[in-house]
């Protein structure tokens, strides 16, 4: 067992874990955070993406221990403070960039990194950016544009409702 | 996964003292091994974590030789690097995906030599060096064959060097699943001769194409490939593609990236 | 103005705000004080005898509370299939027992023979790592073609592995042999349907508890149709009495088929919770998925057309081998029979059709309906021939197949494959597409895409589908041992808020948000106060969940029926507060107004008076106001489309990219096109996954190669454009209360032909004599059909 601390959403965490304790267990399993995902075991579709020290990282790939001192953001820490959607969820709401619900804060997380390094990408950079998260449900085009639209871009000559 | 305890030293001496133990493994960001720990694939009995070392994060200009840390991440590195290494710097832009590169290290990819990887290829194509906490090795002699190095028992990568290019590009065609190279091809220009270096393509790994730097050493355009061909002797044949488009790929992935250097 | 509530407006999802907060609860989010791990042993090998089976080790594992194996489910029912089909002989259909968990033999690799029960999911597998298994390997049937001849059988005591040989329409064959044989001509194609692994993105998962004071059951398990597994557990796999066991699927992140079925996990951690005294918890991780969902497509096909002189179709006749696995999962023996063969007219007055399909069952996973279920594999294999037809004949491949359309003054027309298609306009669809893809500067893009040395290629589609699944009647006339109705109910709560339970199961689609569209705008009241229930056996009506683009034609028009029921009921009422007749009552805006009079209460009024019955006629009027509605279509409805795309090949590589899609679709009124819109989206890019990307591959010793993402393709952001949907062309279903068709499907089953036909068109513009290509489409399979042509 290894102690470590950190802060989770802005509150700070201490807990004792084993060397093979995830990240994303430390916070289904122990902190009860069950909004990050799992849907795979090749930390390939990203629904468990977080952000350590304003990063995002896929938090079934990364050992709890390792996370010890780190600053970690979920989807639950993600609306604004009044418990309103932020920018990027509500865009998400306002696109229909949801469907099953499953694969969403992964994207939500991911979206937001993007738009810190790169507060107006093109299509091609939002597409790309995405990578590292599938979605089985949109064919992505709704989730493109709310990314879109939520860096203030007129996504209006997109197709569709 | 199988129960081990992680430490985290801060120093390469302690982190090569904590190697010590049996069945001690460096862990350097953990992108391919953590999930291969999770297929229950491995079972160490400790992970020495790189991660902490700060003598082994960050890039450097040594006399015009990119020294990059062994813990630095690809993220950083495709930031940071482009100046100098545009090439190596599109290069760690394109491993994995966002979350993987803000975990990923060079001297991770470096030390697993997996056959699909990036870096072997730019390590490889630039003539650089691999620093250990005990030597240093040329990159010629370092990648000896899939998932294979020179290092030894418990020998981390604390740095590669890397030569600075006059013009260089990577090109990688991806794997369509796993978007890991079927052909990765880096090219780099030096003063004495151009290097060609292939990964994704051959079950020995990352390895020079000769015959193609002999040509482009000649004229540096992709026309001087036209009248060469790649043995598919050798090359990866799975789900993905034969050993034959392999081998054609290599050519074609080749011209590329001569076209885009710069 | 376009409406923001009501039908037909697209009312943003409230169901949003949770999975956007992270507030979903999906099942593995829940957790209980009490909770134990339940971990299952899987066979490493495709097909073998088990010898003997050790657990002794495992049960003195740390942490160990249970182990299982097959032996223990050996006297309880197995896991049935759910429609009966003949063979053209007249027998009925091989139907061996799927058990809980193997015995004696092991069929495919991840069919599971033991499972552990401990305290952590850690010490499960550890246990079953220490599970001594001593299997004889058999040679592992994988090939459907193979399969059938020789003495190696997956289920030995039906001594075949044939699980039938069905014809459709079997009175048709002679008509249709003879007008082949005279045609002018022939277009032949044979061709692979991939397989495929649904992989929505929530892995399966289940949670069994159990209540020894009551002897009750709860099942919380990933499912898209709770009652049906509460009833195949009861009636078949455990006997437990149906009032006994509550299925509850909370949140269930995505389905597409997959999660339709009843699973050997979900009668283990029952059966595990009883034992064991605990609640005991199984999710499995994506390799479980890979090797134990259902998967779908599968099929491998010879079609042929005939035409005369002229272009007109005279018949089509396929020959199909249609993998099973190793087992029959609950309809897959529906999937590639009347799903699938009742399609194969089309959109057209071919007057014969023939289909055979042999059914196979092999050492791989079971095989089921996935997103279109039969339907994509009828559309790829007629909508490819007819483009290969076109080719042969030199005819424009829109022309030919306008020629050949059921048109608009022929409904209800009887198609040759024996359906009665009620509505549609397929010229209409045609005539949209063109417009909205701007067919007439393709030419200019693709001098454009040649300048770049890459080569461009349109293609076309048209599809029909039955969906709105399905009229009880005709179903059970065509072998099903199921009813296809579904129900609802509406509560009016006594303050004037109305809960709505359904029998569809939303897993993404969107039921919480659109239901409340409809009842609102019967009722005129706002939506925002209705609230759906869906998912609990406990709380809702005897509903048969959401697959097959039913939700809202069938389980819709019964929450239409139910608030028609609380309509009248609130009239009598309204009469009654109004001393009027209810004859003279109208609703409207949410007031109910004698007519021609400015007399009126309010639906408010109305249902609080509903609890509050003082001076209430009790000989005419009961207290209360819930109303219960089972509706059973009279028909399947037809959605039907036109599709078109525009691809680039690099023809040094072979990797294609789609630069442009435009979906046209018929599904008929649109209650909510935003979600309608999406659900189109969802269906393209498993489309177009399939076409590209997907293919789900076995070796021959049965191992299961494309087993993670790593080698499974699954689509992703940038291998997929925008793309332009239009649903303006729609016909009103004529026999449902909505006049609704059905969207999910859809962009599953007309994108692949699509992609394959505009791929083959950019091939050929480039002088390359490939008339076909099986899919997917990666880049080596193009590359390689490229060189050997």
């Amino acid at each position: 067992m290894t102690k470590v601390t950190l802060t989770i959403n802005g509150k700070s965490v201490s807990r004792d874990v084993e060397g093979n304790t995830l990240l994303v267990s430390l916070l289904r399993d122990d902190i009860g955070l069950t909004g990050t995902h799992v849907g795979c075991d090749t930390s390939q579709c990203g629904a468990c993406t977080v952000h350590v020290n304003g990063e995002s990282v896929k938090s079934c790939t990364m050992f709890a221990a390792e996370a010890d001192g780190a600053e970690v953001t979920t989807i639950e820490g993600m609306a604004n403070a009044d418990g309103s959607l932020s920018v990027i969820q509500a865009a998400f709401q306002e696109h229909h960039g949801l469907q099953c619900g499953f694969c969403t804060p992964g994207m939500v997380m991911t979206a937001a990194n993007l738009l810190k390094e790169n507060p107006k990408p093109s299509e091609h950079e939002v597409r790309a950016y995405l990578e590292g998260n599938i979605c089985r449900c949109t064919g992505y085009h709704n989730i493109v544009k709310a990314i879109m639209a939520a860096s203030g871009q007129d996504v209006s000559a997109i197709a569709a409702e | 996964m199988y129960a081990f305890d992680i430490e985290r030293p801060t120093t390469i001496a302690d982190a090569v003292a904590a190697l010590k133990s049996d069945e001690a493994q460096p862990l350097s960001g953990g992108q391919t091994l953590i999930p291969t720990l999770k297929s229950r694939l491995a079972a160490p009995s400790k992970l020495v974590s790189l991660s902490s070392i700060s003598e082994m994060v960050g890039l450097s200009d040594e006399g015009g030789v990119l020294r990059i840390g062994g813990a630095t991440k690809h993220d950083t590195v495709a930031k940071e690097a482009g100046g100098s290494h545009p090439g190596l710097a599109g290069l760690a832009g394109k491993i994995g995906d966002p979350a993987v590169r803000h975990r990923g290290t060079i001297g991770g990819s470096i030390a697993n030599n997996d056959p699909a990887a990036c870096y072997p290829a730019a390590a490889l194509a630039h003539g650089a060096t691999i620093v250990t906490d005990r030597r240093e090795i040329a990159a010629d002699d370092f990648f000896t064959g899939m998932f294979d190095t020179a290092l030894e028992e418990g020998e981390i990568v604390t740095a590669v060097k890397f030569p600075r290019p006059e013009a260089s590009n990577y090109q990688k065609f991806e794997q369509p699943a796993s978007r890991f190279a079927m052909v990765g091809v880096f090219v780099a220009k030096f003063a004495d001769g151009v290097r060609v270096a292939v990964t994704g393509a051959s079950e020995d790994g990352v390895f020079r194409w000769t015959e193609g730097e002999e040509a482009l050493s000649a004229n540096f355009s992709p026309d001087a490939l036209d009248g060469l061909s790649v043995s598919a002797e050798g090359m990866i044949t799975d789900l993905h593609g034969s050993a034959d488009y392999r081998a054609h790929l290599v050519k074609v992935m080749t011209k590329r990236a001569v076209a885009a250097a710069r | 103005m376009p409406k923001d509530t009501g039908i037909g407006a697209s009312t943003r999802r409230r169901e949003d705000v949770r999975f956007l907060k992270g507030k979903g609860e999906y099942t593995d989010d829940i957790s209980t004080r009490d909770l134990a791990h339940a971990a299952f042993a899987r066979s490493t090998v495709a097909h073998g005898l088990i010898k003997s089976i050790d657990t002794a080790a495992a049960e003195a594992m740390p942490g160990v509370l249970a182990v299982f194996t097959g032996q223990d489910f050996a006297d309880v029912g197995g896991n049935p299939a759910g429609w009966l089909i003949n063979s053209r002989d007249g027998t009925p259909m091989k139907e061996p027992k799927r058990p809980v968990l193997a015995h004696r033999k092991v069929r495919h690799v991840g069919d599971a023979y033991a499972a552990v029960i401990a305290e952590t999911k850690q010490q499960a597998m550890d246990a079953v790592e220490a599970i001594e298994i001593d299997i004889e390997e058999l040679p592992a049937i994988v090939d459907v073609k193979a399969a059938l001849s020789g003495d190696n059988f997956v289920h030995d005591e039906i001594e075949t592995n044939q699980c039938f040989d069905w014809g459709w329409i079997e009175d048709n064959r002679q008509a249709t042999d003879e007008a082949i044989k005279n045609a002018h001509h022939v277009t032949t194609l044979e061709l692979v349907n991939n397989r495929l692994v649904p992989n929505a993105m929530e892995p399966r998962s289940s949670i069994g508890a159990y209540k020894e004071s009551g002897d009750e059951y709860t099942l919380h398990t990933t499912s898209q149709n709770p009652h049906l597994t509460r009833l195949l557990i009861s009636a078949f796999v455990m006997g437990i009495p149906e009032n006994k066991l509550t299925v509850i699927a909370p949140d269930v992140g995505g389905g597409f088929g997959s999660k339709i079925y009843h699973y050997g996990e979900e009668a283990l951690v029952l059966a595990a919770a009883k034992r064991t005294g605990r609640t005991v918890k199984w999710t499995a991780d994506r390799s479980e998925s890979f090797l134990t969902d259902a998967h779908g497509r599968d099929h491998v096909t010879k079609i042929e057309l005939a035409t005369d002189a002229d272009g007109k179709f005279l018949a089509f006749r396929t020959e199909t081998y249609a993998n099973v696995g190793a087992y029959l999962s609950n309809f897959a023996t529906a999937t590639p029979t009347f799903l699938h063969g009742t399609l194969m007219a089309g959109n057209y007055t071919v007057p014969n059709v023939y289909v055979n399909v042999k059914a196979v069952f092999t050492n791989t996973a079971p095989v089921d309906a996935y997103r279109g279920a039969g339907r994509p594999e009828a559309t790829y294999s007629l909508e490819r021939v007819i483009d290969k037809c076109a080719r042969e004949l030199g005819m424009d491949p829109i022309e030919l197949r306008r020629k050949n359309f059921v048109k608009p003054d022929m409904y209800p027309f009887t198609s040759a494959a024996g359906l009665e298609y009620d509505s549609g306009n397929y010229d209409a669809l045609m005539d949209k597409m063109l417009e909205v893809c701007d067919r007439d500067g393709f030419e200019a893009r693709r001098k454009v895409s040649e300048a770049k040395g890459m080569l461009r290629g349109f293609g076309v589609n048209a599809y029909i589908e039955a969906c709105g699944i399905a009229p009880s009647n005709l179903v059970g006339q065509l072998g099903s041992r199921v009813g296809l109705y579904d129900a609802a109910t509406v509560r009016v709560n006594a303050t004037g808020n109305l809960a709505v339970m359904v029998g569809a199961h939303s897993h993404g689609q969107g039921h919480e948000t659109v239901f409340p569209q409809v009842v609102g705008e019967m009722l005129g009241i706002d939506p925002s106060t209705i609230e759906i229930v869906h998912g609990d056996t406990s709380k809702i009506p005897f509903g048969m969940g959401t697959y097959g683009s039913r939700s809202l034609a069938v389980c819709g028009s019964a929450v239409v029926r139910a608030t028609d029921k609380i309509i009248a009921k609130a009239k009598k009422i309204a009469a009654h507060m109004l001393e009027a007749s209810d004859s003279d009552i109208e609703l409207k805006d949410g007031n109910f107004t004698v007519s021609g009079t400015d007399k009126s209460v309010s639906f408010g009024e109305v249902a609080l008076k509903a609890y509050i019955p003082h001076e209430f006629p009790l000989e005419d009027i009961e207290p209360g106001l819930e109303e219960t509605a089972f509706y059973d279509p009279a028909n399947f409805t037809y959605p039907s489309g036109a599709y078109c795309c525009e691809v680039e090949v690099d023809p040094e590589t072979g990797k294609v990219r789609v630069d442009r899609f435009a979906a046209v679709d018929d599904f008929g009124n649109v209650m909510n096109p935003m979600i309608v819109t999406g659900q189109v989206h969802g269906g393209l890019g498993q489309g177009i996954g399939q076409a590209l990307l997907e293919g789900c591959r076995y070796d021959e010793d049965g191992q299961l190669l494309s087993a993670t993402y790593m080698d499974y393709t699954m689509p992703r952001a940038d291998d997929l454009p925008f793309f332009t949907v239009d649903h303006s062309q729609g016909t009103a279903c004529t026999h449902n209360p909505l006049g609704v068709k059905g969207c999910g499907e859809a962009g599953a089953i007309g994108s692949p032909p699509t992609i394959v036909n505009a791929v083959i068109d950019a091939l050929q513009s480039g002088g390359k004599n490939v008339t076909h290509i099986d899919m997917p489409l990666t880049p080596h399979v193009v590359w390689s059909a490229m060189n050997n042509a």
